[in-house]
């Protein structure tokens, strides 16, 4: 191992290339994830750090009705953008909803993609059962202390939660996410960036090593689209989900004609609750028609003692983030 | 190497407080360690040194981060102030002496950050409410539970800051 090492990169083409051609490199953003995991938590072996903190990836641009966001925006630069505010709302909300201003001020978009889960086996080495540090450990998670943790796409193997409240309303838009790597740019769907746990957790994201995440492109909804994002936390503010919803509803004379429905707090990874959106559409704006979409939303939990709750409270969470959005019409 | 690429600095330039140091340091220092260790400022304050408590506020080009999770060298070429940059023609500044009449402390160890997070809250516009000041002051953790005092202190310079305009 060559052990710590920084430089700054100064175009992409060289930072990709030199992240590329070496194991142990990674990219360095705001920092707010990797320099944690690096040096303070020791769970990133120390490596070569590329700093890509000042290359020209920073900027919203509007492209007919897409948000263009460079991957180096900062989480409070696109909280604050007048079209978010506009045409996605609930981008901004679940923006601010994260972390404090500090973090935000120094967060990335794309870092935030990319953040590592928080599951506290997962980020203390202390603990050796971690198929997501160490394939075929074990988990610690599934029979220690449980609560921030997953309950869709979860198993056995694995229960770490996907934390980012960004990415929740990111799924439900279908954002892209445009990739500059070795071999070339490619355009990854949201759907597609994060892999599902399954028996290889230690696998995050269909990204190859060395490929930077240069653009992040957020359809915006349809003029007179509402939004909300809702997000149950222990304390009211600075503290990661328990739940979270991010919702978005076309009503048209009580009947609605386009919904929109993602999770946080659940998932292993950003989670689509694409039943709940069929149940929605087409039916009457109801407290019914919210409770049967809350039911369809959560299908086949794997909870362990700690997370059981979850199950009610992402319920619930549905419910009401449909009713906020909906202007309470039922 | 390319020389697209900088080299690992071991010399490594910070301006703080409109002064400007060469500091030689190892590359994983942080731009708290390097405040506090190198630069003998010592007014910012290490809780966590984990990005959780807020204790070690500064501003990097007028805005608020935690200087815990930054590298000395990312800051190279950037403004940093921290608390001992405030002052006023030597007099404490208005947040400061805010806290003092409004004894928004008991220990202190928090307050260099929260004076920090708060002059930018105030320069934010987020100061406009009692509920406003408590979430976008919530990233500033106080054992010591003095958040109603401070959160009447900030209220105070928001007050002052409304009339003279
Ligand atoms: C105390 C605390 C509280 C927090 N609370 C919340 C919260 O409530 N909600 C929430 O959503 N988040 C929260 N976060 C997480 C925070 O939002 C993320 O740490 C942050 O968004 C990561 O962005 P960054 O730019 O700092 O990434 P970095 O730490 O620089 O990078 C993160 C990862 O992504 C890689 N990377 C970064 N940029 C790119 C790129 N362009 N292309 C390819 N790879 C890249 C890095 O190599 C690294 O692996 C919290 C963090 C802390 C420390
Ligand atoms: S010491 Fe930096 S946030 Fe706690
Ligand atoms: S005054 Fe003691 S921690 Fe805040």
């Amino acid at each position: 191992m060559r052990g710590f090492e920084y430089v700054r990169a100064t175009d992409v083409g060289s930072a990709v290339a030199l992240v590329s051609g070496d194991p142990g490199a990674s990219y360095l953003a705001g920092g707010t994830t990797q320099l944690d995991l690096m040096l303070k938590d020791a769970v990133v072996p120390q490596g070569l750090l590329v700093d890509i903190g000042r290359l020209p990836l920073r900027g919203i641009a509007t492209d007919g009705d897409v948000l263009r966001v460079g991957a180096l925006t900062t989480m409070e630069e696109l909280a604050a953008d007048p079209v978010v505010a506009e045409r996605v709302p609930f981008v901004s909300e679940a923006l601010l909803a994260g972390a404090s201003t500090q973090l935000r001020n120094m967060a990335t978009i794309g870092g935030n993609l990319l953040q590592r889960t928080r599951c506290r086996y997962f980020r203390d080495i202390a603990v050796t059962d971690c198929n997501k540090r160490t394939p075929g450990s074990g988990c610690a998670a599934v029979t220690g202390a449980a609560r921030m943790h997953a309950i869709l796409g979860a198993s056995a193997h694995c229960i770490a939660l996907h934390a980012s409240d960004l990415c929740v309303p990111l799924r439900a838009l279908d954002a892209e996410v445009r990739v500059e790597g070795a071999a070339g740019q490619r355009t990854i769907a949201f759907a597609d960036l994060h892999v599902m746990p399954g028996e290889r957790p230690d696998v995050e994201t269909v990204l190859r090593h060395g490929e930077m995440i240069s653009e992040v492109l957020v359809p915006l909804l349809p003029a007179g689209t509402r939004s909300g994002y809702l997000k149950v936390r222990d304390r009211v503010s600075y503290e990661f989900a328990l739940t979270s919803a991010a919702a978005a509803l076309s009503i048209e004379d009580g009947v609605i004609t386009l919904a929109r429905l993602a999770l946080g707090g659940v998932g292993t990874v950003p989670w689509r609750a694409t039943e709940a959106e069929r149940v929605l559409v087409g039916a009457p704006a109801t407290a019914r028609t919210f409770l049967a979409a809350a039911e369809a939303a959560i299908q086949d939990p794997f909870t362990v003692p700690g997370t059981e709750f979850k199950v009610e409270l992402a319920k619930r969470t549905i419910v009401r983030v449909l009713r906020t959005v909906s202007g309470e019409q039922s | 190497m390319s020389d697209a690429l900088r080299q690992t600095p071991e010399l490594v330039t910070l301006t703080v407080n409109g002064s400007v140091h060469q500091v030689q340091l190892d590359s994983r220092t942080t731009l708290l360690d390097a405040l506090r260790d190198h630069l003998e400022l010592s007014g910012t304050k290490k809780g966590c040194d984990q990005g959780a408590c807020g204790a070690c506020t500064v501003l990097l080009d007028g805005k608020r981060i935690v200087s815990c999770l930054v590298l000395a060298a990312q800051c190279e070429g950037r403004e940093v102030t921290t608390v001992e940059g405030v002052t006023v023609d030597g007099r404490p500044h208005a947040v400061q002496e805010a806290f003092c009449r409004h004894d928004a402390l008991q220990c202190g160890y928090c307050t260099p950050g929260q004076v920090m997070s708060a002059i930018s809250l105030l320069a934010e516009g987020r100061a406009g409410s009692d509920d406003e000041i408590r979430e976008f002051m919530s990233g500033n953790l106080c054992r010591c539970g003095a958040y109603p005092n401070i959160v009447a202190a900030i209220r105070e310079v928001a007050g002052q800051e409304a009339t003279s305009r």
